[in-house]
């Protein structure tokens, strides 16, 4: 595993990005590389738009500075068709799934390729069942979203994430409210598909032991920017204050506990 | 008294200021509304859109067609038995027959269709693109390489802009035969009069084409209100459910205003 992450080559690329939401910031200047063949976790708190980050990646949100490539190109300078074919070669687990609703699990599995590709319908039955095998959900197949429970959801999901054979993966939160087979299955599955399929994965997630099981790189966002990164191991004998709170879950430190306001004697008695 | 001045002025500064800012916001909302639209529009030419958008067909026709024929019915009943209590008093009621005809086919024919179409049809829409959007559908389309302008508004938006022209239609001709059912088979207005006088004042371009012009001008506003107001809720339930409110009341408001402006140029001094 290790001579593949001393490949310098990197599937990702983001470089002093910025990014504000109406007039708050959510991103300082934010650098980060996700290397081909690896899993990268992005870890943080709840709320600090770990999604955001995602979703500007997958060129959904333009951020105001910096710039962000993948595989090389700029996402958010490429032409609108150029950013669909980007798009064809990666691929986004959300949190909520994001199943469609109206069609049963197989129809949702053979979405991406009926729209993207002209197989016949017995090759994307293969492939379908192919992809649902790996997610433990063949049989499944013929059940609507609304009968999964979340965890097969997500599973489900998974499949029809990877049914175009991507070369990046991007996972929401994807232990977020899992019991703990669940949870236990798809850190598997993350770990094994990104094996099997040769895939470059990015875990975004505030389950820091889980991931650090499976990361070969990982990244603490927290106060708008990357307060640490590197190997698992790395990351655990840091000796930043900020990256020891986040591990150990400490409540208050030097992320605090408080949402930014007056102090408490001004608020309620009006002097301070 | 210089403070209290002040404030007041700080207070005008910031009505104008707030003013200004909503005017900005409304300005911004049609201009995406309008993107919106030109998008959906111009994904019409694909063969994959065209199955997608019959099945829309069904979905915000069809299933409109029970409310659209029963309120047809009712409302030709009710012309007729209304027409006929003062048409009476002039012994004119052989004249029931193209005054309901007229006033249906004119006006309650395309109004009260547009009005039901987007209580029934408008908000399920609004609805269904606003979930969607919340459950991340929109995104992972996104995400999947797939316009949802293109998968999901385009065959929704010109669905209603075909089926809305045949529900005023079918209102019509219902409204005409419940007329009939309580004119002549329950008030003993004569048959031949209520269709023949019918068929010699109700004129084909002056009022059938008229009432379908209408018709396909509402189906294009309700169904871009429905659409944007999907497509632009803000995704939560709060969000969902203030954006089915606005597509009912903006396209009734919409649907009644642009009534009168059609009705005088169409029908207006000549």
């Amino acid at each position: 595993m290790d001579d593949k992450i001393n490949m310098s080559e990197e599937t990702v690329s983001i470089t002093d990005m910025q990014f504000y939401r109406g007039d708050r910031e959510i991103y300082k200047d934010i650098s980060l590389s996700v290397r081909k063949g690896g899993i990268t976790a992005i870890m943080g708190p709840s709320g600090i738009g770990k999604t955001t980050l995602l979703k500007i990646i997958g060129g959904q949100l333009t951020p105001s500075g910096g710039s962000v490539l993948f595989q090389g190109d700029d996402v958010h300078k490429v032409s609108r068709n150029r950013l669909y074919e980007m798009r064809r070669k990666m691929s986004m687990l959300f949190q909520s799934g994001a199943l469609f609703t109206n069609m049963s699990v197989y129809d949702n599995v053979a979405f991406p390729l009926r729209e993207h590709t002209k197989l016949s319908e017995s090759i994307i039955e293969t492939i379908v069942k192919l992809k649902l095998e790996a997610v433990g959900l063949r049989g499944a197949a013929q059940l609507m979203p609304s009968e999964l429970s979340g965890g097969m959801a997500r599973r489900a999901a998974l499949a029809r994430a990877i049914a175009l054979d991507p070369d990046l993966i991007m996972y929401d939160e994807p232990f977020a409210g899992q019991d703990p087979i669940s949870m236990g299955v798809l850190v598997k599955l993350i770990k094994a598909l990104n094996k099997a399929l040769d895939l470059t994965s990015i875990v975004v997630t505030h389950d820091v032991s889980e991931v650090l099981e499976i990361a070969d790189y990982a990244y603490i966002l927290a106060n708008k920017t990357i307060i640490g990164s590197g190997t698992p191991q790395q990351i655990k004998d840091s000796d930043s204050d900020l990256v020891q709170q986040f591990l150990q879950g400490n409540a208050d430190g030097p992320v605090p506990f408080h949402f930014p306001a007056d102090s408490l004697n001004k608020d309620l008695l009006g002097v301070g | 008294m210089s403070m209290a001045i002040t404030s007041v002025f700080k207070s005008v500064v910031n009505y104008f200021a707030s003013l200004g800012r909503s005017t900005v916001d409304s300005i911004t909302a049609v201009g995406q509304a309008s993107l919106m639209l030109f998008g959906a529009l111009i994904a019409f030419p694909q063969w994959k859109n065209i199955r997608l958008t019959i099945a829309q067909v069904y979905v915000v026709g069809v299933q409109s067609l029970l409310i659209i024929m029963v309120s047809g019915l009712f409302i030709g009943m009710v012309m007729a038995l209304q027409g006929y209590t003062i048409l009476v008093n002039y012994g004119a009621e052989g004249s029931l027959g193209p005054m309901v005809a007229l006033s249906i086919l004119r006006e309650l024919g395309p109004v009260v269709t547009a009005l039901l179409f987007a209580g029934r049809a408008g908000s399920a829409l609004t609805a269904e693109i606003g979930l969607m959007k919340a459950t991340e559908q929109l995104s992972s389309l996104e995400m999947m390489a797939i316009d949802p302008l293109r998968r999901v508004v385009s065959p929704r938006f010109w669905a209603g802009v075909i089926s809305m022209p045949m529900l005023t239609l079918i209102f019509s001709a219902i409204g005409i035969l419940g007329g009939h059912i309580v004119g002549v088979d329950w008030l003993g207005v004569d048959a031949g009069s209520y269709w023949s006088i019918m068929q010699s004042t109700v004129d084909w371009d002056k009022d059938v084409v008229n009432g379908i012009i209408k018709s396909i001008v509402f189906a294009l506003v309700v169904v871009w209100i429905a659409l944007y107001k999907g497509y632009s809720c803000i995704p939560t339930s709060e969000g969902i459910s203030l954006a089915t409110t606005q597509t009912v009341v903006y396209a009734s408001l919409a649907i009644l205003g642009l009534d009168f402006i059609l009705t005088a140029l169409m029908f207006g001094i000549s």
